[in-house]
């Protein structure tokens, strides 16, 4: 165990500690103020689409961009070093340090020396190294590691600082606010970073035409670092290079909205070094004037590969290296505010993006401790400033994962009777979870006996031990008559119908809630559109969401093709399910062909975006059930809103005379299997506390409803009430 | 620069917890002593028609004095008024340590240096670059942490800022 993981398990306390609560309540207010901030933005999507494709093109011409800086470096008089890897990276700081005979640095936080673990490295080599960003040096004294990319101590509580600070310091007054514990802080390191032989950064960009770097920071500490010691090393990884200081702009118009809500950091330098400011020598006995000052400048550029490149040639981790660090994805995750960073997170890098890293420079046995947290509700999508797919990267990193196991026992018994795609190897539970739709087939066919069976006590237990099916959560009941066979046994309603419609039989409403199925027929009926209810295959989520590509590919492909079919009619495709319609609108660009996912992404509609719709284009709203009396209590998906087709179910149930209200957490925290499943229950009900606490006051006068199935399986869970689809509500008698 | 954009500037520094003041030249060495606390040092300013020659600030500070001072002066080459950002160049007058430790720090621009928002102060920028003077720092407001359990203003730089804004004569 290496002594990083060592802090790491000393540093957290359990589900549910202090470290939790600390970290919830910041990441959640840094989430808020990041709606806020861009939402005084106008432009703020033109600086995403802008910063993307910078992006997109420096990493494309990444090696020419290095030459191009080591040329601009030296030209100033500085010199650069591409490191390999970490030890490389070391070594040659050690060297440079060496080479002045420096004893004491003074650092700025810097991630990237987080990963190569330099502080270890310089400790060992009998230097002094301070950290001089606050937080990283409570973490620095607590001897732990950072639990978010930006706020590295969110987790420990002003209290537990003010403890740590006076059993380090025995200071002569009480430390017991955080005006007194900065002084304090800002003091000592002020005397330390006066008294430096050297001063480290990193960077959060590095300008390849001037040699210039750029740094964000709110303290001051960043400059001090870069102009109080006359040696400068800054520390950065490869993918931190852009063109010029012409390309910078974007980037600081979306880093720290992104990061905490601010529209700017305090500080934003841009340095091209050596600079001109007078290298005065703070520790000498004389005393001279700036303009006497007469020290040197010198100034090091440490540039660390450490597994980019390998990343900059793999298709799918490449998107990791156009990350700016923001920690966006880490705050808008339910799973992250809940369990932190040192669950949610490897060696260094913590949050969404973290598996991307984590499995770029350490590998996938590092990201793979934290990989299945990430349940794909896609909250991070929009969070993200430079649009990375993060969701797509955990599940690739997933699916690597699931192969990387050697086969056992276990696969003799199922590769008979999963029609997976998947080899030998992957986990079972995976393999349980992704072939749903096939315990969803044979429990439909076999019920109500395989309802009866599933309940009781042995087969809970026997779930439970086999494939990790939690016995605390109620398993869905399966129908005995499917969605597609009550419609095909169906007359038709509608002789000269407005529109023509395909209902998709998601997995779900197929076997199990086959009532929202029938009551969005109905509703699509009332509304003048004929509709036909295919046989056609589950959308391939579930095996995605437990990492099995192909498997989801097959089935992409198949319920592409059944449906596109229909499309080229003229029909329009109308799903019920928020997760399968977020399959079609944005997974199938990563599985189908382009062709093939145009066609259906353009011509499929989310069931209330459909609704809303019609009734924009002079349907009979008197045809659709209004309210009878109690209001209604409403809780959107994930997808949904990450697609923006959220607010058409509240439009439709305003506009029919609904009194609504809405939730306004945006996760239920049950995410499919991901609350099924015995190691992530309690996370999942923890998580699902949120809309517990705000919904349960209501529950008693209003109707709970909720798009997701998996929203309404953890309603139901969390409430007195049972809820149900808001399309039930709609649907004439 | 119109004077719609100077009152914008001041809003956005008031917004960020920095004080400021609009003057003439001829105002502008009592402007100073009010904003200043002593002792002061400074940094010469970049401009024709304002100096810190005459004022109580000591230029060229020997480094003692840098450490025991309590207020810092500059002159900045551009301000942003949508953000209330001033920029601190490095220069071999100390810009950079001036602006940075003493506990307040007072920036003088003026009002023909202030830019309408960041788009425009990139342009600026390139044109600097382009010129080869190519090490800027956009401070806004005073330096803050958020580390220690609440925002403190003033962590490693200044608590307070103070901004001087010259407009020319009417």
């Amino acid at each position: 165990m290496s002594e990083h993981e060592h802090t790491r398990a000393e540093g957290s306390n359990g589900l549910g500690g202090t470290e939790h609560n600390e970290l919830r309540e910041n990441t959640q207010l840094f989430n808020k103020q990041r709606y806020e901030a861009v939402a005084r933005v106008e432009d703020y999507e033109a600086y995403r689409t802008q910063a993307r494709e910078i992006k997109e093109a420096a990493i494309e011409r990444l090696p020419d961009l290095i030459e191009q800086t080591r040329q601009a470096v030296e030209a100033n008089g500085g010199s650069v070093y591409v490191a390999e890897d970490a030890a490389d990276a070391n070594q040659h700081i050690e060297g440079l340090l060496d080479e002045k005979g420096a004893d004491s640095v003074v650092k700025s936080k810097s991630m990237t020396t987080e990963e190569i673990h330099l502080n270890d490295a310089l400790e060992a080599a009998d230097v002094d190294v301070w950290e001089t960003d606050l937080g990283e040096f409570v973490i620095q004294l607590a001897k732990e590691k950072p639990s978010h990319i930006v706020g590295p101590a969110l987790h420990i509580s002003r209290e537990e600082i003010t403890e740590l600070f006076e059993a380090e310091f025995d200071p002569e007054e009480p430390l017991d606010t955080a005006e007194r514990l900065t002084r304090f802080a800002r003091d000592y390191l002020g005397e330390r970073i006066d008294a430096a032989d050297v001063g480290i950064t990193g960077a959060n960009f590095v300008l390849a035409e001037s040699g210039s770097i750029v740094l964000v920071t709110n303290e001051g500490n960043a400059r001090k670092c870069a102009s109080i010691p006359d040696t400068h090393v800054a520390v950065a990884g490869i993918e931190k290079i852009v063109p010029s200081i012409d390309e910078l702009h974007p980037f600081v118009e979306i880093l720290s909205r992104a990061s905490n809500g601010q529209d700017i950091t305090q500080y934003l330098s841009m340095l091209t070094p050596p600079v001109e400011t007078p290298a005065v020598d703070f520790r000498s006995d004389d005393d001279p004037t700036m303009s006497d000052a007469d020290g040197e400048r010198a100034f090091h550029l440490v540039l660390i590969d450490n597994g980019r490149m390998a990343m900059r040639d793999d298709e799918d981790l490449r998107e990791t290296l156009y990350c700016i660090r923001c920690g966006a994805c880490a705050n808008s995750c339910a799973n992250f505010q809940h369990v932190g960073g040192h669950e949610f997170g490897g060696e260094t890098y913590t949050g969404g993006i973290a598996t991307g890293w984590e499995a770029g420079i350490e590998g996938l046995d590092v990201a793979g401790e934290f990989n299945d947290l990430c349940t794909g509700c896609s909250s991070c999508v929009n969070a993200c400033p430079v649009k990375i797919d993060i969701p797509w990267i955990n599940t690739v990193v997933r699916d690597r994962r699931n192969h990387s196991e050697a086969p056992s026992y276990s696969d003799v018994l199922v590769d008979g009777l999963v029609p997976d795609a998947e080899p030998a190897g992957t986990p079972l539970q995976k393999r349980f979870f992704g072939n749903f739709e096939t315990v969803a087939k044979l429990g439909s066919a076999t019920a109500p006996l395989s309802n009866a069976i599933a309940g009781t006590g042995i087969a809970r237990a026997a779930m439970e031990r086999l494939v990790g099916v939690d016995a605390r959560r109620d398993l869905p009941t399966f129908e005995r008559a499917t969605l597609v066979e009550w419609a095909r046994d169906r007359p038709a309603q509608v002789t000269d119908p407005e529109r023509r419609v395909v209902l998709y039989p998601d997995v779900y409403t197929n076997y199990v809630q086959t009532e929202r199925g029938r009551a969005a027929v109905r509703v699509l009926e009332a509304l003048g559109c004929s509709v036909t209810v295919p046989a056609v295959c589950g959308s391939g989520r579930a095996p995605l969401s437990q990492g099995l590509v192909s498997t989801a590919r097959s089935k992409a492909e198949t319920v592409a093709d059944t449906l596109g079919g229909y499309v080229e009619e003229g029909d329009d495709v109308v799903v019920v399910e928020p997760s399968d319609y977020a399959m079609f609108q944005r997974e199938y660009e990563n599985l189908l062909d382009e062709s093939a996912y145009d066609r259906l992404a353009a011509n499929s509609y989310d069931v209330f975006e459909f609704v809303y719709g019609c009734l924009q284009n002079g349907a009979d709203s008197s045809a659709l059930q209004g309210p009878t009396g109690e209001g209604v209590a409403y809780h959107s998906h994930c997808q949904q809103r990450t697609l923006g087709v959220e607010s058409y179910t509240e439009a439709v149930l305003d506009e029919l005379g609904y009194d609504v209200v809405t939730s306004d957490v945006e996760c239920c925290g049950m995410a499919g299997s991901f609350g099924y499943k015995t190691e992530y229950y309690d996370v999942s009900m923890d998580v699902g506390s949120d809309l517990a606490d705000q919904f349960e006051p209501v529950a008693g006068e209003r109707t709970v409803v909720a798009s997701g199935t998996s929203c309404i399986e953890q309603l139901d869970s969390l409430l007195r009430v049972e809820s149900r689809h808001p399309i039930q509500l709609l649907a004439p008698n | 620069m119109t004077t719609g954009s100077v009152a914008a500037f001041e809003r956005s520094l008031a917004a960020v917890d920095a004080t400021s003041t609009t003057v003439t030249p001829d105002e502008f060495a009592d402007a100073l002593e009010a904003a200043i606390e002593t002792p002061a040092v400074g940094a010469p300013l970049p401009f024709d028609d304002v100096s810190l020659a005459e004022t109580s600030v000591t230029l060229d500070p020997p480094r003692s004095t840098l450490q025991e001072a309590a207020c810092g002066v500059t002159g900045s080459p551009l301000g942003i008024a949508e953000l209330g950002t001033v920029a601190v160049e490095s220069t071999a007058g100390g810009d950079e340590l001036i602006s940075l430790y003493p506990e307040r720090h007072v920036a003088v621009v003026r009002a023909s240096d202030v830019e309408p928002d960041l788009t425009a102060a990139f342009g600026w920028l390139s044109e600097q670059f382009e010129r080869g003077r190519q090490s800027f720092v956009f401070a806004t407001g005073p330096s803050a942490t958020g580390d220690m359990g609440a925002l403190v203003r003033g962590a490693h730089g200044p608590a307070t800022e103070h901004v001087i804004i010259i407009e020319p004569h009417e």
